[in-house]
């Protein structure tokens, strides 16, 4: 053991550190790993050398830079430290940094935009995201083509600082995704996080919260949509630390294969000096078919007596005969029925994305996926 | 012209038999009353009729112009011109009243209406019906009031203009102010000489809509028919001569 080993607390306990052998090899019998498809996750399990068969294509409007660095770079690090052998290995062998800089006070008003179109091969990436006091902004990563890829992504929102970040997968069918979000919030931050995951084999992401001044918030918000053969993880832990912070999460699935398969873990950990802390999770699945499955464990550990509110409910369910039966009395053919419920399920997580092409563009691909148009969703000429 | 013809009707629910022999013929123009106790299967006759998938239909038929009804899907019948006002509306997270509309109409319709006369026509209909023009933008039935839900089903009914409409209690639950305005909107749709089946447990509602004929259902069946002179009467008297100890008329 190193002198970075850093335990915090059970039973949202965590084992963070920068050393990949200080994380065995994962068998399937361990709690983070036992819902995951350890066959398809092998080759992230041993070092490799980055093949970064992706092309990288950027939007930065004024206001943001964007520069490679070093792992050495004094921010690398700072919002990020290993929780899983993936993430370790990922820190410990990226070549370089992609560092996205928002300058203080920036007002951005259109989207930073990360695109990694992949092909087939071994990846490793590592961004850091800083965005400086006081700025407003909104980063879209998004994800296309087909590789196998670990990844950290670490977040800095400063004083006062708004920023969302949406992390678009919508890979082709043979991707693999494994990423740590791990986000560090200075006082009165406001982040958000969005979660789509439309495409790949497997897609298993670690977003992570933790406080570093009082008043901050964090909403974190998850679609899912697991077709045939998709594994769709969310893995997420909010730890507040400091007084006055709130969370706020909602995470939808939708799985409509019968070998679809998501999990989501929220883990919210309050502790001793967290007053007047604020926290909510919510994890809704909707099952399309019947050999679908989905894992939900919500894990609130309150250490504190003195939080202003907390709760996590947690549901899954098949398609409501009742609501199908109303949509349809009004003369909605039962496709169509089906199409508008699970629009409306997805709405209150979707609506979160205030970028008009990608929203269109995110409810156009879930529209196809459920094989049409809903007629009254169309403008006519 | 429109007939919707209901002959020897058997339902059950779970295998219990709640419908136990309707006999009802309501054509265009004219307004029927169904009054009964609760309990009596008034609202098992409306779902079975729009095709509720709880009630199974054990033996007789429904017919709409001549078209086995009891065959077709649940949106073929609105299609074929089958409005059914539910005693409880359902709860739709996530899908607005202007899209639900929309895909409603568009449906029942045949081709997406033009969206500028449509803006209209729904703002005209909403006016009429005293409701709010955010109303739109909610998402169906979730947090409505008990008044706004059945705004919203008069509504839908003005919009998708049925031949034959069913309103299941839409009286139930509304205040004297409520009660007036839902039923001026009813009485708009009626004079396009549509044919209504109104469904009630109080005879309130019937001072603003007038029916031609009075039923009265009891125990799955109509044990008696009259015309609205029959109101007056279970508005004195209750339902008590036909075994229930419920008042018609509100206390
Ligand atoms: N969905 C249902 N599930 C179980 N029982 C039902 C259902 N709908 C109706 N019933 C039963 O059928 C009978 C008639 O109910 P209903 O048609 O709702 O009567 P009404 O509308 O006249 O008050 C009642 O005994 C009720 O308990
Ligand atoms: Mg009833």
């Amino acid at each position: 053991m190193t002198a970075l080993l850093n335990k915090t607390g059970s039973p949202a306990e965590r084992f963070t550190s920068r050393n990949p052998d200080d994380f065995a090899v994962p068998t399937g019998r361990e709690e983070e790993w036992r819902f995951s498809p350890l066959r398809k996750l092998r080759p992230l399990f041993q070092p490799f050398v980055s093949q970064d068969s992706f092309r990288f294509e950027t939007e930065l409007p004024a206001g943001v830079t964007l520069t490679m660095v070093g792992r050495d770079h004094e921010l690398v690090g700072t919002a990020l430290t290993p929780a899983d052998r993936v993430s370790a290995l990922a820190a410990a062998n990226v070549g370089q940094v992609v560092l996205v800089t928002i300058a203080a006070e920036a007002q951005l008003s259109e989207p930073v935009t990360l695109r990694s179109i992949g092909k087939p091969g071994l990846n490793y990436g590592h961004f850091v995201i800083d965005a400086r006091a006081f700025s407003s902004a909104t980063v879209v990563m998004d994800h296309l083509g087909e590789a196998t890829v670990a990844a950290n992504v670490e977040v800095l929102v400063g004083d006062g600082a708004n920023l969302t970040l949406v992390s678009v997968q919508d890979w082709d069918a043979e991707a693999v995704h494994v990423a740590a979000h791990a986000a560090r919030l200075s006082r009165d931050a406001r982040y958000t996080h969005i979660a789509v995951n439309l495409g790949g084999a497997v897609v298993r992401l670690n977003p992570t919260v933790t406080y570093a001044g009082p008043g901050a918030s964090a909403e974190l918000y998850g679609l899912s949509f697991a077709g045939e053969g998709q594994h769709q993880e969310s893995r997420l832990y909010v730890d507040h630390s400091v007084p006055q912070c709130s969370s706020h999460v909602v995470y939808k699935s939708v799985l409509d294969g019968d070998t679809s398969r998501t999990v989501w873990i929220g883990d919210v950990r309050i502790r001793p000096a967290a007053v007047a802390t604020t926290t909510y999770e919510l994890n809704r699945n909707l099952l399309l078919t019947d050999g679908a499955r989905a894992d939900s464990v919500p894990n609130l550990e309150i250490e504190t007596g003195e939080i202003a509110g907390a709760g996590h409910a947690s549901a899954t369910g098949r398609f409501d005969d009742l609501q199908l039966f109303y949509l349809q009395s009004r003369g909605i053919p039962e496709d169509e029925a089906r199409r508008l419920v699970v629009r409306g399920f997805f709405a209150d997580v979707i609506n979160h994305i205030t970028v008009p092409e990608l929203h269109d563009r995110l409810m156009a691909t879930i529209d196809a996926r459920l094989g049409g148009t809903p007629a009254g969703a169309e403008e006519d000429s | 012209m429109s007939k919707l013809e209901i002959r020897d009707l058997h339902v059950a629910v779970d295998d219990t038999p709640i419908l136990k022999g309707v006999d009802l013929t309501v054509e265009s123009g004219q307004t029927h009353a169904i009054m009964g106790p609760n309990g009596s299967g008034k609202s098992t006759l409306a779902y079975s009729i729009a095709g509720h998938p709880k009630y199974t239909v054990t033996s007789g038929q429904v017919l709409l112009d001549g078209q086995n009804v009891l065959e077709m899907a649940v949106d073929e019948r609105a299609r074929a011109g089958l409005f059914l006002a539910m005693q409880y509306p359902v709860e739709v997270p996530g899908v607005s009243v202007s899209n639900f509309l929309r895909t409603a109409a568009t449906a029942v319709r045949g081709e997406a209406p033009k969206l500028r006369t449509w803006v209209k026509e729904v703002n005209t209909a909403m006016t009429e019906l005293e409701m709010d023009k955010a109303f739109a933008e909610r998402n169906v039935n979730e947090g409505f009031s008990g008044g706004e839900k059945k705004r919203h089903e008069i509504l839908q009914m003005a919009l998708l203009k049925p031949k034959i409409a069913i309103l299941d209690e839409t009286d139930s639950g509304l205040d004297v102010d409520a009660l007036r305005v839902v039923s001026e909107g009813v009485n708009r749709v009626r004079e396009t000489g549509i044919g209504t089946l109104l469904i009630t447990h109080y005879t309130r509602i019937l001072r603003y809509i007038k029916p031609d004929f009075v039923h009265v259902f009891f125990d799955g069946r109509i044990v008696e028919s009259g015309g609205a002179e029959l109101a007056n009467e279970l508005e004195a008297h209750g339902y008590a001569r036909y075994g229930a100890n419920e008042p018609a008329a509100v206390q």
